[in-house]
C-alpha cells in the first residue's frame, strides 16, 4: 500500500505543467505504484477564496475512490468553520491552508483559530513550505515560504492539532523537530518530497535522528515528477517495516484512522 | 550502460568530515542505479582554504590530484574532469595539459569568471585542440549576482560556445535551480551546447521542455549531488522517450562528445 499525501489536481498559473488532469494523475499513480492520493485543488491555492475549489475536489474524489480530498480553508473569510464540518462529514484526511499564498500572517489570529478548530474537530492541517524553489519562480510569484519559526509557533498554539508539513527540506525539519517538545513534535508529519536521498543521505539521516514515525510519502506531483519519491525510497536503506510506515502507515495515523 | 556526466568527489582537505562516506554513498547508490561511469570533478578544497567557486591555484592542483587518484583507484567506474580557475590563465592551461595527459577526459569550469569573458577563450581553444568537452556550471537565468560565485547563465555560455563552435559545451544541471525555461530558449539553436539533466530539481514539465528544445540528441544524463533525483528523471524518461533515444541520453550522446576511448572501460 502506498499513499501519496501531496498531490495536486488542476493547472498551475505560473508555467505549463503536463499531467494535471484527473486522468493523468491516475495514470501517473499507476505508473509509480501509488494506491491512494490525497489531492488538493491547485488553482484554488491562488484564489481569493481557495474553498471555491472544494466542490470540484469532492466531486472528482467521489467518483474515484483512490483520490481522497484535501479541501482548502481561508480562515480570514467568514463562515470558514463550515468547511471543516463538511470536510469531517466527507471523511477528508486533512484540510489545507497556505497562508503565504493567501497573503495572511502565517502566525496570526485567523490561522490560530483554524488550528484550534482543527484540533477540536480532529482534522489534520496540511501546509506547504513552498510549491516551487524560490530560485526559479515566476517574477510575479512573490508568496513567501513558510518558515520553521512559523511552524514552531503554530504547533505550540493548540495542544491537539496534527500537522502535515509538505515540501520541507532537511534543515527545516530538524529546526522544527528539535525546536519543539517531544509532544509537539509528535503532532507533526513531514512529507519526503523535498528531502534528499544519496549521496547526501538527508532522508536516511532524518530517519535515524527524527525517526521513521514522523515521515509520510509525498511527491507534490504533478508540480514534481512522482518518480522522485519511489527512487528516493529505493535508494535509502531502511527496514521494510519503516518503509511501510512511510508509504502508508504514518499517513493513516496522521489522518486519525489509527492511533499514534 | 549509464554514464553520470556530472559527479563530484570529496577529500580529506574538504570541510566535510564525512567525505569518505559521501564518496562511498555515491558508489553504492550508483551500483543500485546501474551507473557504469561517474565522470567527476573536484572543486579545489571545497571551500576550506579558498572559495569553492574561486579556488586558488594550489587548491586546484590538490583537487585535481585527488581526482586523478580516484581515476587510478577506480579505472572501471571513474573518469575525471580537470577543474581550473581561468583567472590564472597560464596555470589553468598548464593544469589542463597535465591532467589530460594523465587520463582526464574533460574540462570543468565552475563560476570563477563569467562564461562569455574573453579570458575563457584560451581554454576553449585548448579544448578544441585536445578534443575534450567543457562542463560549465550554470545558474539557470541569473537575474542578479549571487554570493560566492561569478555565475553564468545559458545566454552567456552560448556566447562562448558560439566562439568555439567545434567544442562541445555541457550546460550544467538544468535542474539545479533557476529558470530553466530561459536556459532552454537560449540554448535551443546552439548545436554545440548539450543539456546536463542533473540537479535536485524534478519539476513536472522540465524534461518535456528539454526534449522539445534540443531533442534527445543533446541531452546528457547526470546527477550532481542528488542521485535520487537523477534516478527519478531517468525513470520518468523511460516512459517519455523511445528506447533508442533513451540510450542516447543514458550514454551514447556522452560517448560522442568525450574523446575516443574515454569510455572503453564500459564499452569493451
Amino acid at each position: 500500500m502506498r499513499t501519496d499525501v501531496n498531490v495536486f489536481l488542476g493547472s498551475y498559473p505560473f508555467r505549463r505543467i503536463p499531467g494535471t488532469s484527473v486522468g493523468a494523475i491516475l495514470e501517473a499513480m499507476e505508473r509509480v505504484g501509488t494506491d491512494e492520493a490525497w489531492v488538493s485543488h491547485l488553482p484554488g491555492v491562488f484564489w481569493k477564496d481557495p474553498a471555491e475549489g472544494n466542490g470540484w475536489l469532492y466531486e472528482v474524489s467521489g467518483m474515484e475512490p483512490s483520490l481522497r480530498p484535501v479541501p482548502a480553508v481561508q480562515p480570514e473569510l467568514a463562515h470558514w468553520e463550515e468547511i471543516l464540518d463538511e470536510a469531517k462529514a466527507r471523511k477528508a484526511p486533512a484540510v489545507r491552508c497556505d497562508p503565504g499564498f493567501h497573503g495572511m500572517d502565517p502566525t496570526g489570529s485567523p490561522i490560530r483559530s483554524l488550528i484550534a478548530a482543527c484540533g477540536e474537530i480532529g482534522l489534520p492541517l496540511m501546509m506547504a513550505v513552498r510549491l516551487e524553489d524560490i530560485r526559479q519562480r515566476h517574477p510575479n510569484d512573490a508568496a513567501p515560504d513558510l518558515t520553521p519559526g512559523a511552524v514552531r509557533a503554530l504547533v505550540r498554539s493548540h495542544p491537539k492539532t496534527r500537522f502535515a508539513i509538505t515540501n520541507a527540506e532537511r534543515s527545516f525539519v530538524e529546526e522544527v523537530h528539535f525546536g519543539s517538545t517531544p509532544e509537539e513534535a509528535a503532532r507533526i508529519w513531514w512529507d519526503i518530497c523535498w528531502i534528499w536521498g544519496p549521496p547526501e543521505n538527508h532522508l536516511a539521516t532524518l530517519l535515524s535522528t527524527v525517526g521513521p514515525d514522523r515521515f509520510v510519502y509525498g511527491t507534490a506531483m504533478p508540480l514534481r515528477i512522482p518518480e522522485n519519491g519511489v527512487a528516493k525510497l529505493d535508494l535509502t536503506n531502511m527496514s521494510s517495516e519503516h518503509r511501510a510506515m512511510i508509504e502508508s502507515g504514518n499517513a493513516r495515523r496522521l489522518s486519525g484512522m489509527e492511533q499514534s | 550502460m549509464l554514464v553520470d556526466i556530472h559527479a563530484h568527489f570529496y577529500h580529506e582537505r574538504s570541510p566535510r568530515a564525512d567525505w569518505r562516506e559521501a564518496n562511498l554513498s555515491r558508489f553504492k547508490a550508483g551500483e543500485k542505479i546501474g551507473i557504469s561511469l561517474h565522470v567527476a570533478s573536484v572543486l579545489g578544497t571545497w571551500g576550506k582554504t579558498s572559495p569553492v567557486y574561486f579556488p586558488s591555484p594550489d587548491d586546484v592542483v590538490f583537487g585535481n590530484d585527488f581526482m586523478l587518484a580516484m581515476q587510478r583507484e577506480h579505472p572501471d567506474r571513474v573518469r575525471g574532469y580537470v577543474a581550473v580557475n581561468p583567472n590564472y590563465t597560464a596555470h589553468a592551461l598548464g593544469e589542463i595539459e597535465r591532467c589530460l595527459a594523465q587520463g582526464m577526459i574533460g574540462i570543468k569550469l565552475a563560476a570563477s569568471r563569467r562564461a562569455n569573458d574573453p579570458l575563457l577563450d584560451p581554454i576553449g581553444e585548448l579544448a578544441r585542440q585536445r578534443g575534450v568537452p567543457v562542463l560549465h556550471h550554470i545558474w539557470q537565468r541569473r537575474r542578479h549576482e549571487w554570493g560566492g560565485q561569478e555565475a553564468s547563465d545559458a545566454a552567456e555560455l552560448c556566447e562562448l560556445a558560439a566562439r568555439h563552435s567545434s567544442v562541445p559545451f555541457i550546460l550544467a544541471h538544468i535542474g539545479g535551480g533557476g529558470d530553466w525555461t530561459h536556459t532552454l530558449h537560449a540554448a535551443r539553436d546552439v548545436e554545440n551546447v548539450y543539456i546536463d539533466l542533473s540537479g535536485s530539481g524534478v519539476d513536472g514539465g522540465m524534461l518535456e521542455a528539454c526534449l522539445d528544445a534540443v531533442g534527445p540528441g543533446r541531452l546528457l544524463w547526470g546527477a550532481d549531488i542528488t542521485l535520487c533525483t537523477g534516478w527519478a528523471k531517468l525513470r520518468y524518461l523511460e516512459h517519455l522517450v523511445e528506447e533508442d533515444d533513451l540510450e542516447k541520453i543514458r550514454w551514447k550522446n556522452a560517448a560522442s562528445i568525450f574523446p575516443p576511448g574515454a569510455f572503453t572501460a564500459i564499452t569493451d
